[in-house]
C-alpha cells in the first residue's frame, strides 16, 4: 500500500477562518437545544467566537513569512488580508448586535441566522487571503450561498423572498462570469496561483496580447463588479437591500463589498500589473459611472433602505477611485474607507431598525419627521452617521474620502477627484433630507415603540466611536492601513 | 500662555456646549444666561490678543503641534493670528454676545439646542480665522456649515428648509473644489521638499502660472460663493431673510467675512500670477455686485431682504479694495469688513426688534414709527448713516480708502463706476428709512408699539459706540493691520510683473486723512 504523505497544513494562516467555522458548527448543534425565545443567546455565543477570531487576527499581525502562507501558496495571511479580516469581523459583530430585536419582531428568529453569518464571514476571509484564483472563488461561493439564504431569511415577507431569489439568480449568473474569466486566465497562463500568473506574464510578454487573457480579465472584472455593486452591474442592489431583513442588509452592505474589493485588489494589482493602463481606464469609467448613478438615483428614493442601498453603490464608486489611483495612498484609503464605512453604515441601519415597525413599516424618510427632538440622543447619533456618510469633517467618512481623492490626485487623476468631490456634494442632499425630516418637520407620531436593547446600544456606541475617533485622530488607523498595503507593490 | 490663548479662546464655547447639556430642558433663562456668560468670557479672553499684539507682519500667538502624520501626509495644528485676522477674531467675539443677547425673547422653543448651535458656530468661525494649516482651515470651514444649517432650518422663517439646504449645498459645492485644490497644492509642496499644509511654507512655494490658474479658480470659486460675489450670491438673500435674527446677524457680520478673508489670506498671496490675471474679472463682478445689488435693494418690500442685498453691495466694495492690491485698497477692504460687520450686524438686530414686535417685515406695514419709538428711531438713523458711509461714521473710512485705493491702481474705471454705488446705497437706505420711520403713523397696529427696552438698548449701545469710534479714530485698527497688509500686497505684487521689475510700495501714513499726494508706484 502506498503511503500517503499528509501535506503540512499551516493552521496559523487560516486560524480566524478555522475558529469561525468551528464556532459556527458548534452553534448549529447547540441551536437544536435552544428554545425559540432564547435564540439571542446563540448571538452572544457567536459574538464570543468573533472576539476570539479577532484576537487571532491581531495576533497574526506582522507575522513572519513562514507563518503567513499555507496550502502550498494558495492562502496568504499577510497584513493586507488581516486588515480586511478585521473589517469583516467587525461588520459581522455589529450586524449580530442589531439583529436580535429585529428578528424577534419580524418572527423569523431562527437560530440558523448566526451560523450563517459566521459562515459568510469565513467565506469573506478566504476571499481576502486567497492567493489562488480557486481559493478566491471558493470563498466567494461560501459567502454567496450564505448570503442568498440570509437575504431571504424573513420567510413570511414577500419582499424578502424576492430579495433572496433575485440575489441568487443574479449572483449565480455573475459567478459564472467570474469562473469563466478565471478559466480563461488559467488557459492563457497555465496556472491559477496569482503570483505565478504575474510571473508568467512578466516572463512571456507576448501573453499580454493573447485575447484569451484579455477576455478572461474582462470577465473577472465583471464578476467582481457585480459583487461590489459597481454600475452597470448594480441593478440587484436596491431590490435585494430593500427586501432583505434590515440587519442582513447592514451586513451585506459592508462585508461582501469589502471582500470583493480585497479580492479585486489582489487579482488586478498583483496578477495583472502588466495590464494596468487598460484596466485603469476601465476602472476610471466604472468609478465615474458608479458614483454618478448611485448618487443621482439615491436623490429620488423615498424608502430609506433603498436610499442607503443606492448610497452604498455610490460609496463603492468612491472606493473605485482609490483603485484607479493604484498607489499606496489610494489603497490605504480603500482600506480605511471600508473600515469607517462599516461603522457608519451599520450604525445608520441600527437606527433604521429602531424606527422601523413590524412588517417593515416606517421605512420611509418621511416617517422620521420630528424624530430628532423626540429622541435627541438617537437623533444626534443618526446625524453623526449621516454627516460621516456625506463626507463632512470631522467624521471618519471625510478622512476616508480625503485619502481616496488624495491618492487619485497624487497619481494625476485630477478630473476623477473633481468628479468624486462633486458627487460627494450631490450626496449631501439626500443625507441632509433625512436630517431635515428629523429636525425641521413637525412630528407625526410619538415614536413610543422604541426599545433600545443593550445590544443595539453597544452597537451604536461602538459605531459612534468608530466614526468620531478616526475622524478626529485618524493617524493610527491610517498608519495601520498604510502598513497593510501590500509591501513592495508601490 | 502666549501659545495657548488662541486655542483657549476658540474652544471655550465648546466648554459652554458641554455645560449646556446638563442644564434641564425647561430652564430657558439658565440656558440663555450660560450661553451669554460663555460668549462674554470668550470676548474677554480675546482682549489680550489686542493688547499683546506687536505691530509687525509676523504671525503671533502661534502654536504648531503635529496632529496627523500618516503616509505622505503631515497635518499640523498650526494656529496664529496676524494683523489681518486679529480684528476679525475680535469682531467675532464681540458680535457673539450681542447675538446671544438678541435671542432672549426671539426664540422660545428648543432654546438649549439653539444655544448649542450658536456656540458651536463660534468655535467653527474662530477656528477658521486662526488656522494657519490649510487642512485645519478646511475642517473648520466645513464645520461652520453644520450649526448654521440647523439654525436656519429649525428656527427660521417660512422657507427655512429651502434656504438651509440651498445655503449648505451651495457653500459645500464650492468648498469641495477647494479641497481638491489644496490636496494638489500639498503634493506640489511635497515635491518641493516641504511636506506640510502650513501656509507659511506654502507662501514660499513657486508655482507655475498655468497651474496657479486652476488652483486659484478652485479657491476663488469657493470663496466667491461665501463673499458672496455676483453671480453666485443667490443663496444669500434667501438665507438672510429666512434665518432667525441671531443667525442673520452672525451670517452677515462674520460668515460673509470668511470669503473675503479667504481671498486675502489664501487666494491672492498663494497664487499671485493667477490673481493678477483674474483681477479684471473679479473687479467686474464686484462692481456689478455693487450696482446690481443696490438696484435690487431699491425695489425690495421686505426690509430684511433689502439689508441682505445691501450686504452684497458692501462686500463688492471690499472685493474691489482687495483686488486693487495696494496699501489703501486692501486696508480699506479690511476696514470695510469690520465696518460691515458692525453696521450690518446692527441693521439685522434692528430688523429683529421690529419683527419681534410686529411679526412682519414688509415696509408697507410700517410708517411713522419714529413718533412711537424715538430711541429706536435714533439708533436706526445712526446705523443707517453708517451703512451709507456718512463721514464721521465707520462706513465712510472704509469706503473712502477702497475707492481711493482702487482709483490709484489699474482698477481706476472700476472705482469710478463703484462710486455711484455710494449714491445708490444712500437712495435705498434713506428711502427705506423714510418709508418705515417717517410719514404718517396710520397703521393702528403700529400705534401701540413699545420702544426699545433695556436689554435691546444694551445690545445696540456697543455697536453705536463702535460706529463712532471706528469712524472718528480708526488709527488703532489700521495701524495694527498695516504691516500684515503690506506683506499681502508684496506677495501679490512680487510675481505680478516681469521678474526683473521691482515694485516699491510706500507705506501708508498713519492718519486717515487724504495723503498729501497720490501714492505713485516707482
Amino acid at each position: 500500500m502506498e503511503t500517503f504523505a499528509m501535506p503540512a497544513i499551516n493552521f496559523a494562516a487560516i486560524m480566524p477562518e478555522t475558529v469561525l467555522s468551528i464556532v459556527a458548527m458548534v452553534l448549529l448543534l447547540v441551536n437544536v437545544f435552544v428554545p425559540t425565545e432564547k435564540k439571542a443567546y446563540l448571538g452572544y455565543l457567536s459574538l464570543i467566537g468573533i472576539i476570539v477570531a479577532f484576537a487571532t487576527v491581531v495576533n497574526g499581525w506582522n507575522a513572519p513569512g513562514e507563518l503567513q502562507s499555507g496550502f502550498s501558496g494558495s492562502v496568504l495571511q499577510d497584513n493586507f488580508s488581516l486588515f480586511f479580516k478585521g473589517i469583516f469581523l467587525i461588520s459581522a459583530a455589529l450586524s449580530i448586535l442589531i439583529s436580535d430585536q429585529y428578528m424577534e419582531r419580524e418572527g423569523c428568529n431562527q437560530g440558523e441566522l448566526y451560523p450563517l453569518i459566521l459562515f459568510a464571514t469565513t467565506g469573506m476571509m478566504l476571499m481576502a487571503s486567497g492567493t489562488d484564483l480557486m481559493v478566491i472563488f471558493l470563498g466567494l461561493e461560501v459567502l454567496s450561498v450564505a448570503l442568498y439564504i440570509l437575504a431571504g431569511f424573513n420567510r413570511g415577507n414577500r419582499k424578502s423572498n424576492e430579495a433572496g431569489l433575485k440575489y441568487f439568480l443574479l449572483g449565480a449568473f455573475s459567478t459564472g462570469f467570474l469562473l469563466y474569466g478565471m478559466a480563461l486566465t488559467y488557459g492563457a497562463t497555465g496556472t491559477t496561483k496569482i503570483a505565478k500568473i504575474a510571473e508568467f506574464i512578466s516572463q512571456n510578454s507576448i501573453v499580454t496580447l493573447n485575447p484569451i487573457l484579455i477576455v478572461g480579465m474582462l470577465l473577472m472584472a465583471v464578476g467582481f463588479s457585480f459583487k461590489i455593486a459597481a454600475a452597470p452591474f448594480h441593478m440587484w442592489t436596491p431590490d435585494v437591500y430593500e427586501g432583505a431583513p434590515t440587519p442582513m442588509t447592514a451586513f451585506m452592505s459592508v462585508g461582501p463589498k469589502a471582500a470583493g474589493f480585497a479580492a479585486f485588489l489582489r487579482v488586478f494589482i498583483i496578477a495583472l500589473p502588466a495590464f494596468t493602463p487598460q484596466w485603469s481606464s476601465l476602472l476610471w469609467i466604472l468609478a465615474v459611472l458608479t458614483m454618478t448613478v448611485g448618487n443621482i438615483t439615491a436623490l429620488y428614493q423615498q424608502n430609506i433602505k433603498r436610499m442607503l442601498a443606492y448610497s452604498s453603490i455610490a460609496h463603492a464608486g468612491y472606493v473605485l477611485v482609490g483603485f484607479v489611483a493604484d498607489n499606496a495612498v489610494g489603497t490605504a484609503g480603500v482600506m480605511f474607507y471600508m473600515l469607517s464605512y462599516a461603522f457608519m453604515n451599520i450604525g445608520a441601519f441600527a437606527i433604521i431598525i429602531l424606527v422601523g415597525r413590524k412588517g417593515e413599516e416606517n421605512n420611509n424618510v418621511s416617517d422620521y419627521a420630528g424624530f430628532g427632538f423626540k429622541h435627541p440622543v438617537l437623533g444626534l447619533v443618526m446625524s453623526i452617521f449621516l454627516f460621516s456618510l456625506a463626507g463632512i469633517p470631522p467624521a471618519a467618512g471625510f478622512i476616508g474620502k480625503f485619502y481616496l481623492f488624495s491618492g487619485a490626485i497624487q497619481a494625476g487623476y485630477i478630473w476623477l477627484a473633481i468628479i468624486g468631490v462633486l458627487n460627494s456634494a450631490v450626496s449631501v442632499y439626500y443625507y441632509l433630507r433625512v436630517m431635515v425630516y428629523m429636525y425641521m418637520k413637525d412630528p407625526v407620531e410619538e415614536f413610543d415603540w422604541f426599545k433600545v436593547t443593550p445590544s443595539i446600544a453597544v452597537c451604536l456606541l461602538l459605531a459612534v466611536a468608530g466614526v468620531l475617533i478616526p475622524g478626529m485622530f485618524p493617524a493610527y488607523i491610517l498608519e495601520v492601513a498604510q502598513k497593510a498595503v501590500l509591501p513592495g507593490l508601490f | 500662555m502666549n501659545e495657548t490663548i488662541l486655542s483657549l479662546m476658540t474652544f471655550l464655547p465648546l466648554v459652554g456646549v458641554l455645560l449646556l447639556f446638563f442644564v434641564p430642558k425647561e430652564s430657558h433663562n439658565q440656558q440663555r444666561g450660560l450661553a451669554l456668560g460663555i460668549t462674554i468670557l470668550t470676548f474677554l479672553v480675546s482682549l489680550p490678543l489686542v493688547t499683546g499684539f506687536q505691530t509687525n507682519a509676523e504671525f503671533q500667538f502661534v502654536k504648531n503641534v503635529p496632529w496627523i502624520a500618516a503616509g505622505p501626509f503631515q497635518m499640523h495644528y498650526h494656529v496664529g493670528i496676524d494683523g489681518i485676522s486679529l480684528w476679525l477674531v475680535i469682531l467675532t467675539t464681540f458680535i457673539m454676545p450681542l447675538a446671544v443677547l438678541s435671542t432672549w425673547t426671539a426664540v422660545e422653543e428648543k432654546v438649549k439646542e439653539y444655544m448649542i448651535c450658536l456656540l458651536l458656530l463660534e468655535v467653527g468661525m474662530l477656528g477658521a480665522f486662526i488656522s494657519l494649516d490649510l487642512f485645519l482651515f478646511y475642517i473648520f470651514w466645513e464645520l461652520m456649515l453644520i450649526p448654521m444649517y440647523f439654525i436656519i432650518g429649525i428656527w427660521g422663517g417660512k422657507q427655512k428648509i429651502y434656504a438651509a439646504i440651498k445655503f449648505f449645498i451651495y457653500t459645500m459645492a464650492g468648498s469641495v473644489l477647494m479641497l481638491v485644490a489644496l490636496i494638489f497644492l500639498y503634493f506640489l509642496n511635497v515635491k518641493a521638499g516641504n511636506p506640510t499644509f502650513s501656509i507659511t511654507s506654502l507662501y514660499n512655494l513657486n508655482i507655475d502660472p498655468a497651474v496657479q490658474t486652476w488652483l486659484f479658480l478652485a479657491f476663488a470659486f469657493s470663496f466667491a460663493i461665501k463673499v458672496p460675489l455676483f453671480p453666485v450670491h443667490t443663496w444669500l438673500p434667501l438665507a438672510h431673510t429666512e434665518a432667525p435674527t441671531a443667525g442673520s446677524v452672525i451670517l452677515a457680520a462674520i460668515l460673509l467675512k470668511m470669503g473675503t478673508y479667504g481671498y486675502v489670506r489664501f487666494a491672492v498671496p498663494l497664487f499671485p500670477d493667477a490673481a493678477a490675471k483674474f483681477t479684471p474679472l473679479i473687479a467686474t463682478l464686484a462692481v456689478i455686485g455693487i450696482i446690481y445689488a443696490a438696484l435690487v435693494a431699491m425695489v425690495q418690500e421686505d426690509v430684511k431682504k433689502l439689508v441682505a442685498y445691501s450686504s452684497v453691495a458692501h462686500l463688492g466694495f471690499v472685493m474691489l479694495g482687495i483686488f486693487a492690491l495696494n496699501q489703501q485698497g486692501v486696508a480699506g477692504g479690511m476696514l470695510q469688513m469690520l465696518n460691515h460687520g458692525v453696521s450690518t450686524g446692527a441693521l439685522f438686530l434692528i430688523v429683529g426688534f421690529i419683527y419681534e414686535r410686529r411679526h412682519t417685515r414688509l415696509i408697507t406695514d410700517f410708517g411713522g414709527l419714529s413718533k412711537q419709538m424715538p430711541v429706536f428711531a435714533t439708533i436706526f438713523m445712526i446705523v443707517t448713516l453708517s451703512s451709507i458711509g456718512l463721514p464721521g461714521t465707520n462706513g465712510f473710512v472704509g469706503e473712502f480708502l477702497v475707492l481711493l485705493g482702487s482709483f490709484e491702481s489699474e482698477l481706476r474705471w472700476y472705482s469710478i463706476i463703484a462710486s455711484s454705488g455710494v449714491i445708490l446705497s444712500a437712495v435705498y437706505m434713506l428711502w427705506m428709512f423714510q418709508r418705515v420711520m417717517f410719514g404718517e403713523l396710520d397703521n393702528p397696529k403700529n400705534q401701540t408699539l413699545k420702544d426699545l427696552n433695556a436689554r435691546e438698548i444694551a445690545i445696540m449701545v456697543p455697536l453705536v459706540i463702535m460706529i463712532f469710534v471706528m469712524g472718528v479714530y480708526p488709527t488703532p485698527f489700521l495701524d495694527k493691520m498695516a504691516p500684515a497688509i503690506d506683506k499681502v500686497v508684496q506677495q501679490g505684487k512680487t510675481r505680478k510683473v516681469a521678474a526683473n521689475a521691482v515694485i516699491q510700495i510706500p507705506v501708508i501714513p498713519q492718519a486717515v486723512e487724504v495723503p498729501a499726494a497720490p501714492q505713485t508706484i516707482k
